[in-house]
């Protein structure tokens, strides 16, 4: 499993973000510099509207840009030793989930993990098995041809993660991931993330204002500026 | 950032969509524009004007009744627009969520694809006094001539307010329909029920503010169309005088070609009128959007609602029925032999005149569908090319170069033909089927661009930002994601543009200088005759495709995504 | 308008260029030489812009465009228009744009203003009608309007088609005196207020009832010959101005609403919303009878003092991209055996523009023997015809109506 989801670690630095600044019509959202480390969490911490968001589209690349936008945007976001800036979303190896799991609506649960799943893997089959593996190390055996809506909210966030890690990720980015999940499930899916994302060795940006989100993670907790 | 992103040959492409969509129409439009309004300075050397004057002005505002046709256009625009939109949304809060909202929506659904002259006429047989309804009464009265009353054409334009809003309730719903889950409505119209709040002033208080923005394009295109309608108003309408936009038709039309000069003036004035009423509506809405405001923050409740819900449903009922009810008048013309008042049906039924057109169906048919195809897929290629541009470039066009493609709509289109026609033949290509696409395309296009904009802007950007993650090109997040998730926004927008494509007559006529005959041009120049049994038969034969196409708006989504329940948000109807 | 009309030529130029649309010069045909304009016609497709509200009509238009293909190679197409004006229109355009030639309209129905209007603006082709075979047998002499349309000189830019004479039509299972006087029609309305109308000028037909009227009211009916700016117009007006302050109370939905055009007089006659209408054919109401659009029982008949009459006509418009097809299509339009077709009321019921004693015998007989249709009138039951008045009275009415009666809020 882990051999064929997770990245190439041998040149993983991890990702740092070097004195990275967001300002919005002049106003400063975000000012940080950090490294964050292959199987890091870092949560960064803020109340809502603190431009967090901002922060992790920055680095994903969809942040809007442009005078309309109103954003200013500063420093260097590098991963594994390279520089981001001026990459195109889709060439950044940076995966996100946002609070909503997102799983588009018009494919099956097997259809959206096969949207993420790299061309570069080719043959129905093999990519037919990436599929299944992903599927059954989430819990979810047999779900691809499953409508999304259908699923129950925790079966859809182990699928939106799992959509996630099959895009390979060189890191993860998490938007509030677990804010809309009820108590219960959201233990059991916050251990759940935390783990793969550390058994994959992904340096992991978590943005919340929920402080046991940042406990759970047991890693660093910084603030935006 | 963005624009520094490595691009594909397509991606590159997309930066000239809205210069190519706008070169496309500013031809035409400008030349549309110049064309009317030359003359309405006295120039036009083709009919010895060859200098600027203000003649033509001083003539229009000497027309008697001048200032009662301009009232008249105003205030059915505002008050047909307000009407219809005000039942659109009292139904709306009243009935989302219910079965009885679902039925109702499929009833008036069907109504987009009648063709308005058709809705109309159907209309007028109705409520005529020799009409369907008085019919009904007199065989119980025993009456046998129709009572001496003014219905039709009544000096107000009541009749002519009713057909529009018969015909626009529908159009203003499923708008609405489009916009409601991107407001996520039923989620917060279910918030404000555990407040106390009564269904409707609920949904009124919360729900609405959020539908509103959604909808604007559309409900300004209903109030430019009810100010500037001609052929609905020439059937319904008040005659003495007529509202501005038929009076300019009847100067253009004036075999003394120096009215010409007159008409531009009067076209010029209705284009001003328009964007009076755009004004007026404007300021209605921050008024509103004020008095709202303290409405909402006052809290009322308003559990008991129930006669509004009845009054709404009763109204979205009586809407159907009308023009259903003229349909099928103009069914039973189509097959009528000698029918006479009071007789209820008529004497005898012939299929006669049905056999007569049969053997020229196919090629009208076939003519009016390649236009009507062409047309409208090329407008919907630029449409998602530009709202697509913007989503990438995170830019959305300024509202001087929107105006220009919705200004096609605020003009009578018979003013805009002159220079149309100067524009098409200085080039070279009237006559031509590009030419007439293309003229097509013009009036298609901002009704594909109003039906798509907003559900296209209202989609979840994080799909998108999602799927770039996912490592997908911005290629495959539009062809693989946003597309699909438009599925049903998309297929409406055809069928919206297939219905305005195929209800052209002047362009049609006029660009293809008669070389293109469709079902529409056939109808007007048949209705001309004034014999209801053609008028009948064309009027059905007009909304055969655009009833193909909703149908297949409908059907295509619930098909393809039968097992798909999370596209039903996206794909309401 | 020079620099759009610049910018156009060059985009034209552009456009030419790279799609070569041909616009094909139509050199204009040597009427005198007449196997020169059959040669010239051959192969030609002629686009006929003709009103298309009666399918009886537009059958009739087919039918005779089939008879030129087949006798001469020529095409015909009828665009059928809801308003002649749209044609007028068309070639306006095209000269604006400077099409002087190849233009898209090479053939349009018509008579009075339209025609005054287009000869005016230099808009036709000619001279060419009088030089053409068939019209030896118009009846120029008997039926002066067939080369003087509304009192304008035709000139030979038009060819004659049909004649028109108004005439009024009732239900006989419903009335049984009908008034045939002005006169008598307001007396009558008087006793049965709200039963009859006209369409609401400027539309054709109601200006030609306000002319009827001014006719039969007018001291001397030859002033209206002239134009009116050389006359005192309003003296001469003034009796109808009077007539129609008693009238128009006592009209369907007392003047307040009118109906749009003949043909909604018609169905009203139906609706039995009106008990008299008038139309500019008897044969029409035949054939709204055949058409089952009116009850069996309705008859035509005319005033006493005569009911006024014109001619219709065909024009070439000057740039026309077929003129020599046009003219060929024209002249058979005036052929006996076209024109006998057109009066049968099987097929049209319009009457015809030549005179019967410069026919062969053959065709003398056969128009003799036409059954003209239950409604329609025999020549005999006529009575006079009243020439039309100078266009300019009917833009003065209009515009005078207008006034008086178009705005009654």
């Amino acid at each position: 499993m882990s051999r064929n989801l997770s990245p190439d670690n041998t040149t993983a630095s991890g990702l740092e973000l070097r004195r990275v600044s967001i300002r919005l019509n002049g106003r400063v959202l975000v000012d940080i510099d950090i490294e964050i480390k292959p199987g890091e969490i870092v949560t960064l911490m803020g109340p809502s509207g603190s431009g967090k968001s901002s922060l992790l589209a920055h680095i994903c690349g969809t942040l809007p840009s442009g005078n309309a936008a109103g954003f200013e945007v500063g420093g260097q976001v590098v991963l594994n030793g390279t520089s981001l800036d001026g990459l195109a979303p889709q060439d950044r190896h940076v995966g996100i989930l946002f609070q909503d799991d997102l799983l588009f609506p018009h494919l099956s649960v097997g259809g959206n993990l096969a949207f993420a799943l790299p061309s570069t893997i080719r043959g129905r089959d093999e990519r037919q098995k990436r599929i299944d593996e992903a599927l059954e190390s989430a819990g979810l055996d047999g779900f691809a041809d499953r409508d999304p809506a259908t699923l129950s909210g925790g079966q859809r966030a182990r699928v939106a993660l799992m959509r996630v890690l099959l895009s390979e990720p060189n890191a993860l980015l998490l938007d509030e991931p677990f804010s809309k999940l009820d108590t219960e499930l959201r233990d059991q899916i916050r251990t759940f993330v935390f783990d793969q994302a550390r058994l994959r060795g992904l340096p992991t940006l978590m943005v919340t204002h929920d402080p046991d989100d940042g406990a759970a993670a047991g890693g660093r907790i910084v603030n935006p500026v | 950032m963005a624009e520094t992103l490595r691009r594909g040959p397509i991606d590159s492409m997309l930066r000239f969509f809205p210069a190519f969509t706008l070169i496309l129409m500013i031809g035409p439009v400008c030349a549309g524009l110049i064309g009317t309004m030359l003359p309405a300075f006295g120039y036009l050397p083709a009919l010895g004007g060859d200098g600027i004057s203000i003649d033509p002005w001083r003539d229009l505002l000497l027309q008697p009744g001048l200032a009662i046709s301009v009232r008249l256009s105003l205030v059915n625009g505002l008050v047909a627009t307000l009407i219809s939109l005000s039942l659109v949304m009292l139904f709306c809060a009243a009935w989302q969520g219910t079965k009885v909202f679902v039925v109702m929506q499929r009833l008036l659904s069907p109504i987009l694809s009648v063709p308005h002259a058709a809705a109309a006429f159907g209309l007028a047989f109705l409520i005529a006094p020799s009409g369907w309804i008085v019919r009904a009464v007199a065989l119980f009265a025993g009456w046998d001539r129709p009572p001496d009353i003014v219905t039709l054409h009544d000096p107000m334009g009541i009749a002519l307010i009713a057909g529009l809003v018969a015909k626009e309730i529908p159009f203003l719903l499923l708008m609405t329909l489009a916009a409601l889950p991107q407001a996520d409505a039923d989620r917060t119209r279910q918030v404000a029920l555990t407040f106390g709040y009564g269904r409707v002033v609920g949904w009124l208080k919360a729900v609405f503010p959020r539908i509103y923005p959604q909808i604007r394009l559309p409900v300004l295109a209903v109030l430019a169309y009810s100010t500037s309608v001609v052929d609905v108003a020439m059937i319904l309408g008040p005659t003495t005088p007529a509202p501005l936009a038929v009076r300019i038709l009847g100067w253009l039309s004036d075999p003394d070609l120096s009215h010409r000069f007159l008409a531009s003036a009067g076209a010029m004035l209705q284009l001003i009128l328009v964007l009076v009423a755009m004004a007026i509506w404007r300021a209605g809405e921050t008024l509103a959007g004020f008095w709202g405001r303290i409405w909402a923050e006052g809290g009322m409740r308003a559990q008991g609602d129930g006669a509004i819900r009845s009054f709404s449903a009763g109204a979205a009922v009586l809407t159907a029925t009308v023009v259903f009810l003229g349909l099928a008048s103009l069914l039973v013309w189509s097959f009528a032999g000698y029918w006479s008042f009071p007789e209820f049906l008529p004497r005898s039924f012939s299929l006669h005149l049905w056999m007569r057109e049969y053997d020229m169906l196919g090629a009208i048919l076939g003519t009016t569908l390649v236009i009507a195809v062409l047309s409208v897929m090329v407008a919907i290629a630029l449409v998602l090319g530009c709202l697509e541009n913007e989503t990438r470039r995170f830019q959305i066009p300024g509202q001087g170069v929107m105006f220009l493609i919705y200004l096609p709509l605020l003009m009578p289109q018979i003013s805009f033909m002159f220079g149309l026609q100067v524009f098409f033949t200085g080039i070279g290509l009237e006559r031509t089927l590009i030419s007439v696409v293309i003229v097509h395309l013009i009036f298609v296009l901002p009704y594909v661009f109003l039906s798509l904009a907003d559900p296209f802007r209202a989609l979840d950007p994080r799909y998108g930002q999602t799927a770039l993650c996912l490592g997908a090109s911005p290629a495959r997040v539009f062809w693989g994601v946003r597309l699909p998730l438009l599925t049903r926004a998309v297929l409406t927008a055809f069928a919206v543009g297939l219905a305005v494509s195929v209800g052209q007559y002047l362009p049609t006529l006029l660009i293809g200088a008669g070389r293109f005959a469709t079902v529409t041009t056939e109808a007007v120049a048949l209705a001309s005759g004034g014999d209801r049994r053609m008028i009948g038969i064309y009027g059905l034969l007009q909304m055969i495709l655009p009833f193909a196409g909703f149908a297949l708006a409908l059907l295509i989504p619930a098909v393809v995504f039968r097992h798909r329940r999370g596209m039903a948000d996206h794909n309401r109807i | 308008m020079r620099v759009f009309l610049a910018g156009l030529s060059i985009v034209a130029g552009l456009a030419t260029a790279t799609v070569a649309i041909p616009a094909k010069a139509d050199p204009a045909p040597d009427i005198g030489n007449w196997q020169s304009v059959l040669d010239q016609a051959r192969g030609q497709t002629v686009y006929w812009h003709a009103w298309g509200g009666e399918p009886r009509i537009n059958d009739y238009i087919a039918w005779a465009g089939a008879q030129v293909q087949e006798r001469y190679g020529v095409n015909v197409v009828q665009v059928k228009l809801s308003d002649t004006a749209d044609a007028v229109a068309k070639v306006l355009s095209e000269k604006t744009a400077g099409v002087d030639d190849g233009g898209a309209v090479d053939m349009i129905w018509l008579n009075g203003e339209n025609f005054a209007a287009m000869k005016r603006n230099d808009l036709l082709f000619g001279p060419w009608a009088e030089q053409t075979p068939n019209f030896a047998y118009v009846d120029v002499e008997g039926k002066p309007t067939v080369i003087n349309d509304f009192t304008v000189p035709t000139m030979g830019l038009e060819a004659p088609w049909g004649m028109a004479q108004v005439s009024f039509y009732y239900d006989t299972a419903r009335l049984d005196n009908v008034p045939k006087s002005a006169q008598e029609l307001l007396e009558w309305l008087v006793k049965h207020p709200g039963r009859f109308t006209y369409p609401q000028p400027p539309n054709y037909m109601g200006s030609t009832f306000l002319k009827q009227i001014l006719t039969e009211l007018v001291d001397d009916p030859k002033v209206l010959q002239q134009p009116a700016n050389q006359t005192d117009a309003e003296k001469v007006l003034a009796p109808l101005w009077g007539y129609l302050e008693d009238l128009q109370p006592l009209l369907w939905r007392n003047g307040q609403a009118y109906p749009q055009n003949g043909a909604s007089l018609r169905t009203m006659m139906a609706d039995n919303e009106i008990d008299i209408a008038f139309s500019f054919s008897s044969g029409e109401v035949s054939s709204a009878i055949e058409a089952m659009e009116l009850p069996d029982t309705v008859r035509s008949y005319v005033f006493d003092n005569g009911t006024l009459g014109n001619t219709n006509f065909v024009a070439i418009p000057y740039n026309a991209s077929a003129k020599a097809g046009a003219v060929v299509l024209a002249d058979f339009l005036m052929s006996p055996e076209a024109q006998l077709r057109k009066q049968d009321p099987r097929y049209w019921g319009a009457d015809t523009v030549l005179a019967m004693d410069k026919l062969p015998e053959d065709m003398q007989k056969a128009f003799a023997g036409l059954d003209l249709g239950i409604a329609s009138l025999s020549p005999s039951e006529r009575g006079t015809v009243l020439p039309e008045p100078h266009p300019s009275w009917m833009e003065l009415v209009e515009t005078e109506w207008q006034k008086r009666y178009g705005v009654v809020q």
